[in-house]
């Protein structure tokens, strides 16, 4: 340990780090707080220790260290089933559920990011052993730190996800009612038989329409799941007036399939729309969702 | 495991009688709109579904 400390101590440190940077409490509460949360740490941290350690053991000829990072590799795996199963139980008990879309990225981003701790000490670690050939063991484990850091500027910069704002426009819209059908901005999205709900929706009800910049978008939002998700984020941040037996006001977003457009009209506790357009905005876009049509030469032409 | 039904008509509340044949859907008939709105509203509380206007003088509710 004492020979190889100056490499092993600031990996370790460093993938803490990248782990931590990654891992934020917010509004959704996930992971919650304090307890899921813990565990995601300890978990960086293991991860973290086994990608310091790799290089160390190679130096010292012990080969088959190297399978510990596969091992390591299957236990997040693992990670990744036990937050989605956890997520899909707690889902049941959700008014306005996340659906398995938004479920499996989110156990997709736990388990990414495990690995992106593990490999920023496994590099730190290269780094480290590299300048130590060439410079003083201080300098080595300095340049071993910079370059730490911005390897964790530039993994959160890959790993962030892209929100709807890039990809599509969001504007207030109108509600209004042919008979008994929900109509937003002329789609219509659902048949409300009871009138005093009809009346609800018209005093207090908020919509927004959702218009795709280019076909890929068009596609990604189009996707049921992404569509659940913003739904999913409206009734946490604005509440939901629906309950159990009162389903009239879930939130619901519909497609116009001329124009590929989503609307979505929605009762909620607090009814402004600004903050519904800008809460739409900064929805993510789901990597499970996310499709480019246009990259290829048949839907390249196809839309022109 | 739970089996759950979705989308799947529950009940038919109707002030017109001869717009109804039998048809498995248990049917609710109301003297008038009032009396079939708090029907409806009724039988939505109790199965938790949605209550659907056909505007041809039936109310249908539909879990979903």
């Amino acid at each position: 340990m004492d020979k190889y400390g100056y490499i092993i101590i600031p990996s370790i440190l460093l993938g803490f780090l990248s782990r931590l940077s990654m891992l934020k409490v917010d509004y959704r509460q996930y992971p919650s707080y304090p307890q899921g949360v813990f565990s995601h740490v300890t978990l960086g941290l293991i991860a973290a220790s086994l990608g310091a350690v790799a290089i160390p053991s190679l130096m010292e000829k012990e080969f088959s260290a190297v399978t510990f990072l596969s091992l390591a590799a299957q236990q997040f795996r693992e990670v990744r089933n036990l937050e989605r199963q956890s997520l899909e139980k707690i889902d049941e008990t959700e008014l306005v559920p996340r659906g398995t879309a938004y479920i499996e990225d989110i156990s997709k981003a736990f388990e990414a990011r495990n690995y992106m701790a593990m490999l920023t000490s496994l590099l730190v670690s290269i780094f480290i052993t590299i300048g130590g050939r060439y410079f003083k063991t201080v300098y080595a484990m300095l340049i071993g730190i910079i370059l730490g850091i911005i390897i964790i500027f530039l993994f959160n910069r890959t790993i962030s996800r892209d929100t709807i704002e890039e990809i599509a426009d969001v504007y207030p819209a109108k509600i209004s009612f042919d008979g008994p059908l929900l109509i937003v901005n002329g789609v219509s999205i659902i048949n409300i038989g009871y009138k005093p709900s009809r009346d609800i929706y018209l005093k207090k009800g908020i919509a927004v329409e959702i218009i795709p910049k280019d076909k890929n978008s068009m596609v990604t939002l189009s996707n049921l799941g992404q569509r659940k998700s913003i739904e999913h984020n409206v009734s946490v941040l604005l509440g939901v007036r629906k309950d159990v037996d009162q389903p009239d006001f879930s939130p619901l977003a519909a497609r116009d399939p001329d124009t590929g457009k989503i609307v979505m009209a929605v009762v909620s506790m607090e009814n402004d729309v600004n903050y519904l357009v800008r809460l739409v905005e900064k929805t993510i876009v789901l990597e499970s969702a996310k499709k480019k049509p246009l990259d290829s030469y048949v839907g390249r032409k196809a839309s022109d | 495991m739970d089996v759950e039904i979705k989308g799947n008509i529950l009940a038919v509340v109707t002030t017109d009688e001869k717009k109804i044949m039998c048809g498995g859907v248990p049917v609710f008939l109301a003297e008038d709109k009032e009396e079939q709105e708090k029907l409806s509203l009724k039988l939505s509380k109790i199965t938790s579904g949605t209550i659907h206007d056909l505007e041809n003088g039936c109310y249908i509710i539909v879990s979903h």
